[in-house]
C-alpha cells in the first residue's frame, strides 16, 4: 500500500518519456522513471520517497532490446535480471544477477533498476564494469553513447531527465572465463558482506567489486596487482587492499575488519582457482 | 482510474488509484484474499501471484503494470499436481505462505517441469515459510517435477 | 487403534491449499475503517509535545488518538503499558497514536503527519544496564501497579520480578565438589516473525457489546483482559478469530486489540481494522524474551553434577506484560533435565528499552535450556570428559524430584535415557571429536538435552461439544484456535476412535467464537492435545453414553450389552442386533410416527488436578503436569578461515508418549527444529547502542529459506504420560528446545572456542575466536 497517490504513465518511445519527464518536473510532480518499479514501490511505502508521477519505460521497445550481434551485444535498461539470466546472452552478468533479491523478485528487477539504485550494491554493474560495455543514455538532447567507466563512478551520473536505454557489450566478452561469488551475512538471500566478480581475458583476469567499500567499483590498479603471477597470492591481496578506492565498510552485515577476511578469503579462493 | 484486468481467465474491472499495488487490487476490489501480504517489501513472497505465466510478487508491481497481462491467483487453481501433492506430502501447516508457494511452485512446473534441485532451490528461495522445516515442501514440489503430470487445470 | 496413529491429513487441507481459508485480516467490507499507528522512532524519551492536527486534517480522517484517549494501564503480570504512550516512550517502536481514516492509506499518510516532539533519555539496552546502579528506573510507579498474585517486584529499581528456586544446601553441596565451572551465556530479543502479521478488528455496538476479530491464538484471554481493562461485561465481549496464520507463542499477548478498541469508540464504535505492517509486526508488536545468565556446576571427577547455581537476568523489555511469567516458567525448570540435590536460582526479570516480550515456543525454557546445556559442555570440557556421557550420567529419571520439589515418575516424566541412546546412535556420536576435512574446512558434532514442564493457570479449563447431525456424522467444536500444528486434526481423530467412527465423520469447526464456542484456555503451551483431548474423549463418552441409552430403548437391551462400531450401536453377543448412529442421534422415530430422544449433545471438560503457583521465595509448586524430554544433535561444516558454516543434519529424539498423526507429529517437530536453527544461525534484533532497531524487515531480519535446511533425522520414543489422551505427550515446542544449545556445541568444537552467545553468526565466532583482530 502505496500512501499517497501518482499518475502513471507508459510512454512508447524515448522521447515521449523524456518530454514527459520534462513537462512532469516543470508541473512540479517529482517525477521518476518506472523501470522495475521494485525500489520505488517498496520505498513509497515506506515513507522515504516521495513522486507524484512514476513513467513506465518497458513500453518503449529500445529498453526491451535484448541482442547478440557480430560486434556487440545490446542489453535494454528495462530487461529483468531473469530474462537476462534464462537468455544466456551474458553468462557473467546472468550469473552476478543471479545474486540479486530472490528469483521472483528478479522477474520484475530490471538491469537498469538495479545499476540506478538508492542501494550501495549494484551488483549488476560488475559485470558491465568489467566488459567495458558503452551505455545508451537518453535525455532532452537527445541519445549519447558513452563508456560505462565514464558514467558510473560509485553511481550513475545522470542528468535531469536522463534515463539509461541500453548498454552495449563487445560481444567477445560473451564467453570469456568468469565468476561470480556473493558473500552473505548468513543467509540464502539478501544484501551480500562482498560480492565479486572476475572475467578473464587474454590480457589477464578483471576484479570488480560490491560491499566491499560504500560503492561497487572496479580497479585496473588492482587488477594489475592481482595479476602479478610471480607474487605469493597473499602478497598480492595485501598489496591490493594498499589500493583500494575507499576504507572497507563496517555496517550491520559486517564489521570492516571482518569484511576484510572476507574479501581476502574470497580472492584467495578465487585465485587458487583460476590458476589452478 | 478504471483498471480491466484479466485474472483466473475472467476479465475484471476495478476502479483503484494508480499508486495501488497489485496486491491490494486482487484482495480489495477483487476479493481474492488467497493473495496474502506478509511483508509487503518483496521479501516473503506470500503474496506471489503469476503474471503471464511467471510468478511475481504482487506487493511489487503495480495493477496497472499488469493491465494487459494475464494474472493467476490460487483461487484461480482447482485440483492441480502441486496442490495436491502440498496435501499428501503436509507441505504446510498454518497455511498462509501456502499460496504464494503453490504459485510459485505451479509456474516453476509449468515452465522448468524437469527443473533440477538447483533450480528447484533458486526458484523456492524466493518465499519463507515460518512453520515447515521446507522439507515437506520440497518432497511436494519434487514429487510434481517428476511425475510428468499435467500441472494444471484451470477453473472456469 | 484404527485412527489414532494414523497420518490423517489436517481437516483445513483443501481450505489452505485453494486460498479458502480465511484469517483475520482477510475480512473485507466496504464499511470497515481503517487504522494506522504513529510510532516512537526513539527508545527513550520524553514526549514534549504532540500535534496531530495535520494528521486530524488530511484526507479521509475520522480521529487521531494519542496517549490522552485512555489513562488504563494493561499487562498481564504486572498492568504498566499505556495503550498509547503517555509523556514518555520506552522502546523503539512504541505506539504514539493511533489514526482511523477511510482507507488505510490514508490511515497512513495522516499517520506520518503526526508531529511528536522528543526529549532523548538514557537508554538501558541490556539486562546488566538495567541492573547498573546508575542505571535509569524506567518504571517509577513499579510498587503502585496492579500485579498478579505470584509477582514480586523491587520498586526503586529496573526489577519487575524476583524468583527464587531454591533445593538442598548450595554452599554444602558446592564444597563437596571437586571440579566447578561457572558459564555465562548472553542473547538478545528476536522475532516470532509469523508470515501473517497481527491484526484486530474492533466494533461497538448500539447495546455496548464488543466485537472482536483477532488475529490471537488467546481468544479467551483476549475477552478476559478486554473486559478487565476497560471494566466491561466478559459477556458482552465477543472474541472470534478464524485461522491463524503461525503464532509461535507471538499472538497470546493481547496487544492490538485495546487500541482497535479506543480507535472504535472514537469513531462512534464504526468496525475498525489495524493490520501491523511486518516493520511495526517486529518493532511494536511483543517478540522473543532475551537473557543473560550465570550458570555454576559443580561435580565430582567422574561427572556426577551436586551443585548447580544459577542466575537468570531476563530482557523483560519497557513492560511486563508475560515476560515474568515466562521467567518464572523457565526458572521451575531451571536445572535442564538433569538430577540436581543442591541447587539455588535467582531469576530476575528486568525492565529495559527493547520492545517487550511474548510467549516464544518452548516459553523460557529454550533461553535456559541454553545457558544450562552451554553450561554442561564447559563442564565436561573441564572434566575432560564425552560430554553425552556426562548427560547421560546426569540424566533426571522417576524418583528424582524437580528443581520445583515435585516427585517424578514414569508417567510425569519422559524417557530421557532411551532418548540418549538412540540419539547417539544415530548422530554417530561415538565419533564426536573434530573431523578435518581439508586444511580449512571441518566437520563437528554437538549435542544437547531438554526438557519441559508446560506451566498455565492452574484453573485453565477447556472444554469440547459434539454435535451430532442427521446422517450420524459429528461436529467437533472446541476453543482451540488453528495456528497450524494440526490439533483439531487430532481431537477429530480422537473422537472419531472414541465413537467408533471414520474421522471423515468428525466434522471440525475452525472459527472460535468466545459467545458459544467452550472456552480453551490459550492455545499456548502444547495443552491443545492433553486438555482440548481429555475434554474432547470426555465429550465422546457423554455422547457415546447418550447414544446408547436411546438404543438400549429402540434395541430393547441392556445398556450394558452394547457396544459402538462402524457408526452403529449393536450387542455385544449378537452384532446383528443394531442400530446405525443416524437413526438415534436426532431423536428415534418408530414407525409409527412416535419419537423419543433428540439431537444427542456432547459435553466434555477439562482441568488439571493439583496445580499451584510457585512460592517465589522457593520455588515450590506445581506449575503443570508433566516434563516431556529429549535430546537433540546438530552437525556442522565449517570454514574455520572465515568462520562461516553450513547445517549438514539436525537430530531429534523425543519421547512422544504415543504418536496421535506420525506425519503431523514429524512436521511438528521438523518445523520446531528448522524454527531452532534459524533463530541460533541468524535471528537476533540489531540494536544501536540507543536502542534504535535495524533490522526491521525480512530482508534484515533474515530466517532460514528454502535449501538452507539440512536433513532433518527425527524419531520418537513412545514413553506414555497417563494422564494424557492415549498417553500421548506434547510434541510442538519440543523440537525446538535443545536446538540452538546443539548448534552452539558443534559451533564451538568445529571453531575451537566457547560459543555463549546468540546468534551464531561468523562474524560473532570469529570476534569469539581471533578478538576481532587480524
Amino acid at each position: 500500500m502505496i500512501p499517497f497517490d501518482f499518475n502513471y504513465y507508459r510512454p512508447a518511445t524515448i522521447e515521449e518519456a523524456v518530454a514527459l519527464y520534462m513537462r512532469l518536473d516543470q508541473k512540479g510532480k517529482w517525477p521518476l522513471y518506472w523501470s522495475g518499479g521494485t525500489e520505488i514501490a517498496t520505498f513509497a511505502r515506506l515513507n522515504q520517497i516521495y513522486t507524484e508521477a512514476v513513467i513506465d519505460l518497458k513500453g518503449i521497445p529500445e529498453c526491451r532490446a535484448l541482442a547478440v550481434e557480430e560486434q556487440e551485444m545490446t542489453l535494454g535498461s528495462a530487461l529483468t535480471l531473469s530474462e537476462i539470466h534464462d537468455s544466456e546472452i551474458f553468462p557473467l552478468l546472468g550469473a552476478t544477477g543471479s545474486g540479486i533479491a530472490d528469483r521472483t523478485s528478479r522477474n520484475k528487477i530490471t538491469l537498469g533498476g538495479n545499476v540506478c539504485s538508492e542501494l550501495i550494491y549494484k551488483e549488476a554493474i560488475l559485470p558491465l564494469l568489467l566488459a567495458d560495455s558503452d551505455v545508451i543514455v537518453a535525455g532532452v538532447s537527445g541519445a549519447r553513447r558513452l563508456p560505462i567507466a565514464q558514467l558510473f563512478q560509485r553511481s550513475m551520473q545522470l542528468a535531469k531527465g536522463e534515463f539509461l536505454v541500453q548498454f552495449k557489450v563487445n560481444t567477445s566478452y560473451r564467453l570469456r572465463p568468469y565468476t561470480s561469488v556473493k558473500k552473505r551475512k548468513q543467509s540464502a538471500i539478501g544484501y551480500p558482506i562482498i560480492t565479486v566478480a572476475t572475467l578473464t581475458t587474454e590480457s589477464g583476469s578483471r576484479f570488480a567489486f560490491s560491499g566491499l567499500c560504500d560503492f561497487p567499483f572496479r580497479s585496473e590498479e588492482i587488477e594489475k596487482i592481482l595479476n602479478q603471477h610471480e607474487l605469493p597470492v597473499g602478497e598480492r591481496i595485501r598489496q591490493a587492499e594498499d589500493r583500494l578506492p575507499a576504507p572497507i565498510r563496517s555496517d550491520m552485515l559486517a564489521s570492516a575488519n571482518y569484511r576484510r577476511l572476507v574479501w581476502q578469503v574470497t580472492l584467495e579462493d578465487l585465485l587458487a582457482n583460476m590458476e589452478a | 482510474m478504471k483498471l480491466r484486468l484479466n485474472v483466473n481467465g475472467e476479465i475484471r474491472s476495478a476502479d483503484v488509484r494508480p499508486a495501488e499495488l497489485l496486491l491490494d487490487v486482487l484482495r480489495e476490489n477483487l476479493g481474492l484474499t488467497g493473495v496474502k501480504p506478509g511483508c509487503r517489501h518483496g521479501d516473503c513472497g506470500a503474496c506471489t501471484v503469476t503474471v503471464d505465466g511467471l510468478p511475481m510478487k504482487s506487493c511489487l508491481m503495480l495493477a496497472v503494470e499488469a493491465a494487459d497481462k494475464t494474472v493467476e491467483t490460487i483461487e484461480g487453481l482447482q485440483d492441480s499436481p502441486v496442490q495436491r501433492a502440498f496435501v499428501e506430502k503436509f507441505a504446510f501447516q498454518c497455511g498462509y505462505c501456502t499460496p504464494g508457494f503453490i504459485m510459485n511452485s505451479h509456474a516453476l512446473a509449468h515452465l522448468h517441469p524437469k527443473a533440477d534441485k538447483a533450480t528447484v532451490r533458486e526458484w523456492l528461495q524466493s518465499n519463507i515459510c515460518r512453520c515447515t522445516s521446507y522439507e515437506e515442501i520440497q518432497e511436494a514440489v519434487e514429487a510434481v517435477l517428476s511425475s510428468g503430470q499435467p500441472t494444471s487445470r484451470m477453473m472456469n | 487403534m484404527e485412527i489414532v496413529g494414523k497420518s490423517v491429513p489436517r481437516k483445513e487441507s483443501l481450505d489452505k491449499v485453494t486460498g479458502a481459508a480465511t484469517y483475520t485480516a482477510d475480512r473485507i467490507e466496504p464499511s470497515i475503517l481503517h487504522a494506522r499507528l504513529a510510532v516512537s522512532p526513539y527508545a527513550h524519551a520524553r514526549i514534549v509535545s504532540l500535534d496531530a492536527s495535520a494528521a486530524q486534517n488530511a484526507p479521509g480522517v475520522l480521529a487521531v488518538l494519542t496517549g490522552d484517549a485512555s489513562e488504563v494501564l494493561v499487562g498481564e503480570e504486572i498492568r504498566d503499558r499505556p495503550i498509547l504512550a503517555r509523556d514518555r516512550v520506552r522502546y523503539y517502536g512504541e505506539p504514539v497514536a493511533v489514526v482511523v481514516a477511510e482507507t488505510e492509506a490514508q490511515a497512513q499518510w495522516a499517520a506520518n503527519l503526526v508531529q511528536v516532539q522528543y526529549e532523548p533519555l538514557p537508554v538501558v539496552n541490556s539486562p546488566a544496564e538495567a541492573l547498573h546502579p546508575d542505571a535509569p528506573i524506567l518504571h517509577e510507579r513499579l510498587k503502585e501497579y496492579e500485579k498478579s498474585e505470584d509477582v514480586v517486584s523491587v520498586p526503586g529499581t529496573n526489577i519487575a520480578s524476583i524468583v527464587h528456586v531454591i533445593k538442598g544446601d548450595i554452599e554444602r553441596g558446592l564444597a563437596e565438589c571437586e571440579k566447578i565451572v561457572e558459564n555465562t551465556v548472553s542473547f538478545g530479543p528476536s522475532d516470532h516473525a509469523a508470515m501473517e502479521t497481527r491484526s484486530a478488528v474492533v466494533q461497538i455496538m448500539p447495546d455496548g457489546r464488543v466485537f472482536i476479530d483477532t488475529s490471537s491464538q488467546a481468544p479467551f484471554a483476549v475477552k478476559k483482559y478486554m473486559a478487565r481493562y476497560f471494566g466491561l461485561e466478559p459477556g458482552r465481549v465477543i472474541v472470534r478469530t478464524l485461522f491463524v496464520g503461525g503464532a509461535y507463542g507471538g499472538k497470546s499477548s493481547v496487544q492490538l486489540e485495546p487500541i482497535v478498541y479506543l480507535a472504535s469508540r472514537a469513531v462512534g464504535g464504526r468496525k475498525v481494522k489495524l493490520v501491523n505492517t511486518r516493520e511495526q509486526d517486529i518493532t511494536t508488536s511483543p517478540v522473543r524474551i532475551g537473557l543473560q545468565a550465570k550458570v555454576k556446576l559443580g561435580s565430582t571427577h567422574d561427572g556426577k553434577i551436586k551443585a548447580v547455581q544459577i542466575v537468570y537476568h531476563f530482557d523483560g523489555g519497557a513492560y511486563n506484560d508475560k515476560s515474568s511469567a515466562i521467567a518464572l516458567s523457565a526458572a521451575s525448570d531451571c536445572t535442564g533435565p538433569y538430577s540436581v540435590e543442591n541447587l539455588h536460582c535467582e531469576c530476575l526479570t528486568v525492565y529495559t528499552n527493547h520492545v517487550f516480550p511474548a510467549a516464544f515456543r518452548g516459553f523460557g525454557h529454550t533461553e535456559m535450556t541454553f545457558a544450562i546445556e552451554r553450561g554442561i559442555d564447559a563442564l565436561a570440557d573441564e572434566l575432560g570428559m564425552d560430554p553425552w556421557e556426562l548427560r547421560m550420567r546426569n540424566a533426571i529419571v522417576p524418583g528424582d524430584t524437580t528443581p520445583t520439589r515435585n516427585m517424578l515418575n514414569s508417567s510425569n516424566l519422559g524417557d530421557l535415557r532411551t532418548c540418549l541412546e538412540r540419539m547417539r546412535e544415530l548422530s554417530g556420536w561415538e565419533d564426536w571429536k573434530v573431523q578435518q576435512l581439508n586444511d580449512h574446512t571441518v566437520r563437528a558434532k554437538g549435542i544437547a538435552c531438554f526438557w519441559k514442564n508446560s506451566s498455565f493457570a492452574s484453573n485453565a479449563v477447556s472444554g469440547v461439544i459434539l454435535l451430532f447431525n442427521q446422517d450420524g456424522s459429528v461436529n467437533l467444536e472446541t476453543g482451540v484456535v488453528e495456528l497450524g500444528t494440526g490439533s483439531k486434526t487430532v481431537l477429530a481423530q480422537m473422537v472419531a476412535e472414541r465413537l467408533r467412527m471414520s474421522v471423515d465423520r468428525v466434522h471440525v469447526k475452525f472459527k472460535v467464537n468466545t459467545l458459544d464456542t467452550p472456552e480453551h484456555w490459550e492455545t499456548v503451551a502444547s495443552r491443545s492435545t492433553f486438555f482440548a483431548g481429555r475434554a474432547a474423549l470426555k465429550a465422546a463418552d457423554d455422547a457415546s453414553k447418550q447414544l446408547i441409552a436411546i438404543a438400549a430403548t429402540v434395541l430393547r437391551a441392556d445398556p450394558d450389552d452394547l457396544e459402538l462400531g462402524d457408526e452403529k450401536v449393536f450387542v455385544r453377543a449378537d452384532p446383528r442386533v443394531q442400530i446405525p448412529y443416524k437413526d438415534i442421534c436426532y431423536g428415534y422415530r418408530y414407525p409409527n410416527g412416535n419419537s423419543i430422544g433428540g439431537q444427542i449433545i456432547g459435553r466434555g471438560h477439562f482441568i488439571q488436578r493439583w496445580m499451584s503457583p510457585l512460592d517465589p521465595a522457593t520455588g515450590e509448586g506445581q506449575l503443570g503436569p508433566e516434563w516431556n524430554v529429549g535430546a537433540q544433535a546438530v552437525e556442522i561444516e565449517m570454514d574455520t578461515r572465515d568462520y562461516s558454516y553450513r547445517i549438514v543434519k539436525a537430530i531429534s529424539v523425543n519421547d512422544a508418549g504415543k504418536v496421535l498423526n506420525p506425519k503431523g507429529a514429524f512436521g511438528q517437530v521438523m518445523g520446531a527444529m528448522a524454527m531452532g536453527l534459524s533463530y541460533a544461525s541468524h535471528e537476533g534484533f540489531d540494536y544501536t547502542d540507543e536502542g534504535i532497531l535495524l533490522n526491521t524487515t525480512l530482508r534484515t531480519y533474515s530466517v532460514l529459506r528454502y535449501g538452507e535446511n539440512p536433513e532433518y533425522i527425527v524419531e520418537f520414543i513412545e514413553s506414555p504420560c497417563l494422564d494424557a489422551p492415549f498417553g500421548a505427550r506434547s510434541l510442538g515446542e519440543y523440537g525446538l528446545i535443545s536446538i540452538p544449545a546443539a548448534l552452539a556445541s558443534a559451533v564451538s568444537r568445529a571453531a575451537g572456542v566457547r560459543m555463549n552467545v546468540l546468534p551464531l553468526f561468523p562474524e560473532t565466532i570469529w570476534r569469539a575466536k581471533d578478538g576481532g583482530s587480524v
